[in-house]
């Protein structure tokens, strides 16, 4: 399972939230998630690796792309 | 550069930013600022308010440099680590309510989740009540958040939507140290007495306020996001910086000799347990809604979201109604339309968590 989300502009939680119910829906796969802060980098990195997803995060011009991948 | 960013980021980092506070606030208080009140957010505003003449409450009133500080540290941080992203519009004018009811919900507990935790580790068991109300309203907020309540994306803005804020505390920081007086008894007021005449040498103040303001925007050091992150994530990282701050702020309130139990003549508090339960309550949800406590609220401003500058000013414009309409609380009690506040507050808070709700398209 994959899923996508756009997240920019959102605010804190709301990026954490959507990726947490994107998570609860998909159990294992992978999330790829734009963010353009490094708070809500950090933040959605932390809550991924909490639960026990890697995280890879490339940078493209002010904004995150975040892979969260689980096998 | 890159190991100072991972340490800010860590647990590690976030306990630094609470230690901080915890020596900092009490040594605030050592040296001038009122009891139990080395930093309050709210109290702050409530002053700065005051000294603009947006209300009349003569104990009130002084351009308490913490809160310049707070958003230029802030800004510090934000330039030198690349992080000043000027943004706005995500529903602004929802959100200068929101910290005008926050203000209000404040002033009827006489403090912002920094000073309920200051208030707490001074031995001020009214804090407890007030604690309780805050994560009682955020527990709420977080109920909206899960049925997916949001208010909508913010754009980048230009650089100016970002800088207005950093330059209205360099002008108010003007007015704080040549303090100019606008018209004859005019503003800028001063207390001569009361909570408002209390305060540190500006210079220290304002010192701890950019300190505060560069680790907070650094660590993401938050009061509402604490609690929030545990009841919705089960999430410690924000809560650990909470944690220390108390306990700091304990211990060194016992090493300057200002910790002093009880719930009964507590400096700035009353203790009518109902009031400032719900008036934390309603703070705790509105801030929930808001994304952020007071304390959070300027740092964002400071690093250029606009939005968070719009909860800024209506907390600020709240505090002068709060004391103009009879809302904000005393050592005797909540104020005489104080409880009627918090309640229209509260269906406002409840109205816009049911209206902002959007259905999940993914």
């Amino acid at each position: 399972m994959s899923e996508r989300i756009d997240a920019r502009g959102l605010s804190c939680p709301q990026p954490v939230v959507l990726v947490k119910k994107a998570i609860e829906r998909i159990g294992k796969g992978t999330i790829e998630i734009l963010v353009d802060t490094v708070t809500s980098r950090e933040n959605v990195s932390r809550l991924a690796r909490s639960v026990g997803y890697q995280v890879s995060v490339e940078e493209k011009e002010g904004e995150f792309v975040l892979k969260l991948e689980k096998s | 550069m890159s190991n100072l960013i991972a340490f800010f980021a860590s647990r590690r980092g976030i306990v630094s930013a609470g230690i901080f506070i915890g020596v900092f606030a009490p040594i605030l208080q050592k040296l001038g600022n009122p009891a139990n009140m080395g930093i309050c957010v709210a109290c702050m505003e409530r002053d700065i308010a005051g000294a603009l003449g947006l209300h009349r409450a003569d104990v009130g009133q002084y351009l308490r440099p913490e809160i310049m500080g707070f958003v230029l540290g802030s800004l510090i941080a934000a330039l030198m680590f690349r992080e000043f992203k000027p943004r706005t519009g995500s529903a602004p004018i929802i959100r200068f309510f929101l910290g005008f009811f926050a203000m209000v919900g404040a002033l009827v507990f006489l403090g912002c989740p920094w000073r309920a935790l200051l208030r707490l580790a001074g031995g001020d068991g009214n804090a407890i009540l007030g604690l309780a109300g805050l994560a009682f309203g955020i527990w709420v907020g977080v109920l909206f958040l899960r049925s997916g309540y949001n208010l909508g994306r913010s754009t980048q803005a230009k650089a100016a939507a970002g800088w207005v804020m950093p330059v209205l505390m360099i002008v108010l920081l003007l007015f704080a140290v040549f303090e100019p007086q606008f018209t004859q008894g005019g503003p800028i007021f001063k207390s001569a007495k009361g909570p408002g005449a209390a305060h540190a040498p500006l210079i220290i103040s304002l010192l701890v306020g950019l300190g505060v303001g560069f680790l907070a925007q650094r660590t993401r050091f938050c009061t509402m996001g604490a609690i929030r992150d545990v009841i919705l994530i089960r999430d410690f990282h924000l809560f650990s910086g909470i944690l220390a701050l108390v306990v700091v702020a304990f211990a060194t309130n016992l090493i300057l000799g200002q910790f002093k139990p009880g719930f009964v003549n507590q400096p700035i508090a009353h203790n009518d347990y109902a009031w400032n339960f719900l008036g934390m309550t309603l703070s705790g949800l509105a801030f929930a809604l808001a994304g952020g406590c007071p304390g959070r609220q300027l740092i964002l401003s400071g690093e250029g979201d606009g939005d968070a500058a719009v909860f800024v000013v209506g907390m600020i414009v709240g505090a002068g109604f709060a004391h103009n309409f009879a809302l904000a609380s005393s050592a005797r009690g909540p104020g005489a339309f104080g409880p009627a506040a918090v309640i229209i507050g509260f269906i406002f808070c409840l109205l816009i968590g049911f209206a902002m709700r959007e259905r999940s398209k993914a």
